[in-house]
């Protein structure tokens, strides 16, 4: 570890060791921490089977965003990438409605956990289809110089415009009214009154994909100097492939499966990150893993606290605060200050 | 030392023959040119002799073993590929951009590779930019943090595309003695050149390509004479002056 990446590290770290016992305390029901647990049972119960999962919760899938996202600006080389250009976001939430659908028919001890299973099984078959994509784009030893990359992301796009649709298509073809306002909110993300279980399924996956995106991040560096320097330096096209695929299919894929789509987190978490190390990619995944536990259990936070009459759904609240820092990243460039 | 050398390779790229069975020989210590004109094949023979390029057919040798043979990173650390351009991703300092050169190596942070990356940032003469972003240099001093990050890896071999091009005079005679210096010190140095005078007064060995054969390989004066000129790029030309510093003198 580098120093400018340890730096950046330990910024994050200790903004959430404040963040996080703070998330527990704040909500419709403040917390006393002098008050002591023991006093009232259910503050008690508050904490132990409400927040502390949901805090958490939001720790994993912040943590797999933000790596994903910077992993995923240095594998294109563009500080505008996401890690939802693979399509594996789509693809899961497609696997999340079908769940809707099909949850029903299926017998009991199954269907309860149908929705983060099918979402699952949608990331791993864009995983596949990504995979067999790489096998061919990368197969041709002769492709050389370059475009590989470009051509590989516009695969993943296609792959996320065709769930787009597939989606729209299941929204529009509601078997009711109540399994509509299911889907329509479940495609917003959203950590409200999710439990023990929801981060048993996430934590091992997004553990998981964290530990392959680091495995990559040295090759990515190397990518700095464009494809074909970092062939010559040794780096093997493929299996970088196969190690972002994995990385990113477990992180995003794991996310969408218990909270939905949370999108911007990938996008703006390596830019916050950035500036605080020598902005080679290797240095920015663990920092950028940490911010992103930081923003989604701020953010959530906040949907906590903001008095609306049904709570802000996270997913839309990112989305609120992503969309104009996008905005403002661009003009930026512009100047040529990023 | 280790040579470097083509055995009748032909290359292929997006199903176009763009090398015929071309072989040549490089030796460690010298610096060779590659001229020709645009789309002669020039990059696809630096490529493929930096392992970059798979040919068709016939194979290429490094010290004598085919280089399909070696281990990537084995072959990376031999050889140094510097590509046309200068695109960096990313706005990293002149320090950290050299020290990617080491990634072949895996020792980035150990003392032997901090010796490499200071020795490369000496020989290039950017001590004094080593904190500096990439984005803040100019075109020569970005040209010559490029090179160093070749120079990092130690190779045997130092293949570079089109190094010298968008560079003003100065900075151009600057990078070609850093190549010149290189092969003194007994690495082999493979340059695409398309400024010809440079190519006659500098390299100690010249191969001019057209349309993927090679049509002369030899001492520049040799290889450069006003016939092969005439044939490759289908110009009259005349070199004036004396050994080491000759003009091209062209009459069209």
């Amino acid at each position: 570890m580098n120093l400018a990446m340890k730096r950046a590290s330990i910024v994050f770290a200790v903004l959430l060791a404040v963040l996080f016992p703070l998330s527990l305390l704040a909500g419709r029901v403040w917390i006393d921490p002098l008050a002591g647990t023991t006093t009232t049972p259910s503050a008690a119960l508050i904490l132990m089977e409400l927040r502390l999962p949901r805090a958490v919760l939001a720790v994993v899938i912040g943590g797999g965003l933000g790596a994903a996202g910077a992993a995923m600006q240095g594998y294109l080389r563009n500080p505008l990438a996401d890690p939802g250009l693979f399509g594996i976001a789509p693809m899961a939430a497609l696997g999340a409605v079908a769940s809707f659908w099909f949850g029903a028919i299926l017998p009991q001890p199954f269907a309860a956990w149908s929705l983060p299973v099918f979402a699952l099984i949608g990331a791993g078959l864009a995983m596949g289809l990504l995979a067999l994509i790489a096998g061919r784009s990368l197969g041709d030893g002769a492709a050389g110089a370059g475009g590989s990359i470009a051509l590989f992301t516009l695969a993943g796009l296609m792959i996320a415009s065709l769930a787009g649709a597939l989606t729209a298509l299941a929204i529009t073809m509601a078997p009711n009214a109540f399994a509509l306002s299911q889907i329509v909110m479940w495609l917003n993300g959203a950590l409200t009154d999710r439990s023990w279980n929801e981060v048993w399924i996430a934590a091992p996956l997004v553990t998981a994909g964290v530990v392959a995106l680091a495995l990559a991040a040295r090759s990515l560096d190397a990518l700095t100097l464009g494809e074909a320097a970092a062939r010559s330096l040794g780096v093997d096209p493929r299996g970088l492939l196969w190690l972002l695929i994995a990385g990113i299919g477990l992180t995003v894929g794991a996310s969408v499966a218990v909270a939905g789509i949370i999108g911007f987190v990938g996008l703006i978490v390596p830019h916050l990150v950035r500036p605080l190390t020598d902005r080679l990619p290797s240095s920015l995944i663990l920092p950028s893993a940490l911010a992103g536990a930081c923003l989604v259990l701020a953010a959530d936070m906040a949907v906590r606290i903001l008095p609306f009459v049904t709570e802000l759904r996270l997913g839309i609240a990112l989305s609120l605060i992503g969309a104009p820092f996008f905005l403002w990243l661009l003009l930026r460039m512009r100047k040529g200050l990023v | 030392m280790k040579t470097l050398s083509a055995q009748n390779i032909s290359v292929l790229r997006g199903g176009k023959r763009v090398l015929h069975s071309l072989t040549t020989r490089l030796e460690p210590g010298t610096v060779t040119a590659i001229c020709g004109p645009n789309g002669a094949g020039k990059s696809s023979l630096v490529m493929a002799l930096a392992g970059l390029l798979e040919p068709k057919e016939g194979r290429v040798l490094l010290a004598d073993a085919p280089l399909c043979g070696i281990s990537a990173r084995e072959r990376a650390c031999a050889q140094g590929y510097l590509p046309q351009g200068s695109d960096i991703a990313w706005n990293v300092s002149v320090q950290s951009l050299v020290g990617l050169g080491r990634y072949p190596h895996r020792d980035g942070a150990s003392e032997q590779g901090r010796g490499a990356v200071e020795s490369a940032l000496a020989a290039a003469q950017l001590e004094e930019l080593r904190d500096r972003p990439v984005s803040s240099l100019s075109g020569g001093e970005r040209a010559r943090a490029l090179l160093a990050r070749v120079l990092a890896g130690q190779p045997d071999w130092i293949l570079a595309d089109e190094p010298l091009a968008a560079l003003d005079l100065a900075h151009q005679l600057k990078m070609i003695a850093h190549f010149r210096s290189c092969a003194g010190a007994g690495q082999g140095v493979v340059l695409v050149l398309h400024d010809l005078a440079i190519a006659m007064n500098h390299a100690d060995r010249v191969i001019v390509l057209s349309e993927g054969e090679k049509i002369a390989e030899g001492d520049p004066v040799t290889a450069l004479e006003p016939s092969i000129i005439a044939r490759a790029w289908g110009v009259e030309a005349d070199w004036l002056g004396a050994k080491g510093a000759r003009a091209l003198i062209t009459r069209n």
